[in-house]
């Protein structure tokens, strides 16, 4: 529903006489129940135990996040020299007709960069869109709405 | 190619680049747009401007080149120059734009809050600036060379003055759209005679790389040496030499090529018949279409040199200076993740073609192993693979790409050395800037005139080693780890500065020794990052009273969203 409510039961008694009673006029906003805690930002700002674990949180789920991507790019990029190294087979084999290593490195591994990011950028957002949730107070399963926008 | 149509497209892309350079402060009618542009450019825009101010020559020529020489190891160059902005991204992307930081002597003075730190890294900024530029100028004296026909000192020369007037005038550190446009302009040069080549190639046989045996001249072919090489010859061939051969002057005589080495002098001319082996430069080793394109076959130390290659590109992208500014045109950090995430699909997109260049040339221009100017195959195939008025605007196509390619690389990186010199060594102010960027680029050319000829990639990859040995534990520690101090952030820098630096001049000034050492000190990364990790944590860990007095308000602004209401300290970076 939009627009001004009245509250109160003013209607009923219009035609009595003397001016009518006054009427208290709110937005629905205004009746929303008030936030109970004061803002996690302000502990943020005056650095209280409250505020360093929220900050410590955010920076070790994202420094998780980045290890995460790191681990991986770790293991397949510098895995294959070690597979090179290690399985002649690995070097000789050529599917397609174009030896494995040219398939991987000319070719496979940039779409597999740009996947890695995006998949990245994802998350990273999911993870400053919890925090802004938890730090505001909003509901953090919001739907898809994007606080950041 | 014809001088003419050579000279023309360079002096097209230098007359554009001089022009827009003089007409982009009016466009953009403040110094310094980037607090403008913030709020106006999309990311696609940004991340084609740092596409196009990242792909130098070193990409556009040297990859193939390398390639070409060396095979299959090479192809990890192209692949760490793109997973170095992986790294970034996850890393330091966000919050480094958060940190509002211009220059990376500003990250560390907002980050440490260090006079000393500040210092160390403008000094790191400028050497690693240098090494960067040098081997830009020396491939602009090499391309001017072959489309021109002019010495390689005055071609350097040439450019080095385009760009300082470029830088002087004010222009490319204001224009995104003009770096946006070179990138688009690089991709183009690129693969348009690349298509052409791949289908004059099919209609050739499409004939494939993995023979036992070292390559051959496909057909009768003449041979101009342009500098005086030493090659080794594995089979007697019959040839006509006019020029120097082993101290004697020859006229068109028929003479027969033993095997063995052999010294030809500047400027002769050597014809082979069709079907002889091509003599190698001395020191790059003949090996079969079959080892060429295997993995781990190429120079000494192999693994350990593909290890320390993927450790400098991965972890070197994040410090070089003419990187980090761009990231500053983003609105806020959740733009600079996207802009990053763009960039790695057009460096992706840019990459795939370098590969097919240095096949096609082991193909179709395999007397650049004779040279030695493998550097050259971008601009040599097209025109061998496309005859006629077709080849030679595909060729004139290239040479403008490359222009393109080291003008924008030597602007951003000039600008960028200048900004810092002029700031922090000089006194700051328009004037200083001008002395400054004369000292950015007079420095570099002399190192350029100076050095031994040396791969482009190869110097760029220096570089890169030095830039992964100090700024790459600066910035990570930096923004993830709260105990870094003063004393450890000053300790990893010069640890790491002295250490790969040291090992760089030696490479440049006396080349590399053979066997475990030589490897030790050409790629120097695989030791010198983790070093230079372990002793900034090691010191911060001693030193724990060192730690920044603000360091938790500098954590809110490096990673709070910039949707949130926080105090993020007052820091700000100077004004250039």
């Amino acid at each position: 529903m939009g627009g001004p409510v009245r509250s109160g039961a003013g209607q009923r008694r219009a035609g009595a006489a003397g001016p009518p009673p006054r009427v208290l006029v709110t937005s629905p906003r205004a009746r929303a129940p008030r936030r109970s805690a004061p803002p996690v930002t302000r502990e943020i700002d005056e650095q209280t135990g409250l505020g360093e674990a929220y900050m410590r949180s955010l920076v070790r789920a994202q420094f998780r996040l980045a290890l995460l991507v790191c681990a991986v790019a770790v293991a397949a990029i510098g895995g294959l020299p070690l597979l090179f190294a290690a399985a002649p087979r690995a070097r000789t084999v050529a599917p397609l007709g174009v030896p494995l290593a040219w398939l991987l490195l000319a070719g496979a591994m940039y779409p597999a960069f740009v996947a890695g990011g995006w998949w990245y950028v994802r998350h990273a957002e999911r993870n400053e869109r919890d925090f802004a949730a938890l730090v505001t107070g909003a509901d953090p399963a919001a739907g898809d709405r994007d606080p950041l926008r | 190619m014809t001088a003419p149509s050579g000279i023309a497209a360079v002096s097209l892309v230098l007359v554009a680049t001089l022009l827009l350079g003089a007409l982009g402060p009016r466009l953009s009618r403040t110094t310094c747009d980037f607090y403008v542009a913030s709020r106006t450019v999309s990311p696609l825009r940004n991340a084609s401007a740092i596409g196009g101010e990242y792909l130098s020559a070193a990409s556009f020529l040297g990859i193939a080149g390398l390639i070409l020489a060396h095979g299959a190891d090479m192809l990890w160059l192209p692949v760490g120059w793109t997973g170095g902005y992986l790294v970034l991204l996850v890393l330091i992307a966000a919050p480094l734009r958060r940190s509002g930081a211009y220059t990376l002597p500003d990250f560390a003075e907002a980050r440490l809050g260090s006079a000393a730190v500040r210092r160390t890294t403008t000094a790191l900024v400028v050497l690693i600036g240098w090494l960067y530029l040098m081997p830009q100028l020396q491939s602009a004296g090499l391309v001017l060379r072959t489309a021109t026909g002019t010495p390689v000192w005055a071609g350097a020369a040439l450019v080095t003055v385009v760009v300082a007037v470029n830088v002087l005038i004010g222009g490319m550190r204001s224009i995104t759209l003009v770096q946006a446009f070179q990138y688009w302009l690089k991709l183009t040069a690129l693969a348009v005679p690349l298509v052409f080549m791949l289908l004059a190639w099919r209609f050739d046989g499409a004939s494939g790389l993995t023979r036992d045996a070292p390559p051959v001249f496909p057909e009768r072919t003449t041979v101009r040496v342009g500098a005086e090489v030493a090659v080794r010859v594995q089979r007697p061939a019959e040839v006509t030499v006019t020029g120097r051969l082993d101290g004697a002057d020859l006229r068109a005589r028929p003479v027969t090529l033993t095997a063995g080495t052999h010294r030809i002098g500047k400027d002769a001319v050597v014809t082979f018949p069709a079907g002889a082996a091509v003599p190698h430069v001395a020191d790059l080793p003949a090996r079969t279409g079959r080892e060429w394109a295997l993995p781990l076959s190429g120079r000494d130390n192999p693994l350990y040199g593909t290890y320390s290659l993927i450790l400098a590109t991965f972890l070197g992208t994040m410090g070089l200076p003419h990187v980090l500014v761009r990231f500053y045109t983003n609105p806020d950090g959740r733009a600079a993740r996207r802009t990053t995430a763009i960039v790695l699909s057009l460096l992706g997109a840019f990459y795939l073609m370098p590969a097919l260049y240095g096949v096609l040339g082991r193909m179709y221009a395999p007397e650049l192993l004779m040279t030695g100017r493998t550097d050259a195959v971008v601009l040599t195939l097209p025109g061998r693979l496309v005859g006629g008025a077709a080849g030679d605007l595909l060729t004139a196509l290239v040479t403008g790409g490359a222009v393109a390619a080291f003008l924008s690389t030597s602007s951003g990186l000039a600008v960028s050395v200048a900004g810092v010199i002029g700031q922090d060594v000089l006194r700051g102010g328009v004037r200083s800037f001008r002395l400054a960027t004369v000292l950015a680029l007079a420095v570099p050319l002399a190192l350029a005139l100076a050095a031994r000829e040396l791969a482009v990639a190869d110097v760029v990859g220096l570089a890169f080693a030095v830039a992964a040995s100090t700024f790459c534990p600066l910035l990570v520690l930096g923004i993830w780890w709260r105990r870094l101090t003063v004393a450890g952030a000053l300790a990893g820098l010069l640890t790491g500065g002295t250490t790969a630096g040291g090992a760089v001049s030696w490479t440049i000034v006396g080349g590399t020794p053979d066997g475990t050492a030589g490897a030790l000190l050409a790629q120097p990364a695989a030791w010198s990052v983790p070093l230079a990790f372990a002793v900034m944590a090691g010191v911060s860990l001693l030193t724990p009273r060192g730690v920044p007095a603000g360091t938790a308000r500098i954590m809110v602004r490096l990673h709070v969203p910039e949707s949130l209401d926080v105090d993020r300290g007052t820091w700000r970076p100077k004004e250039g």
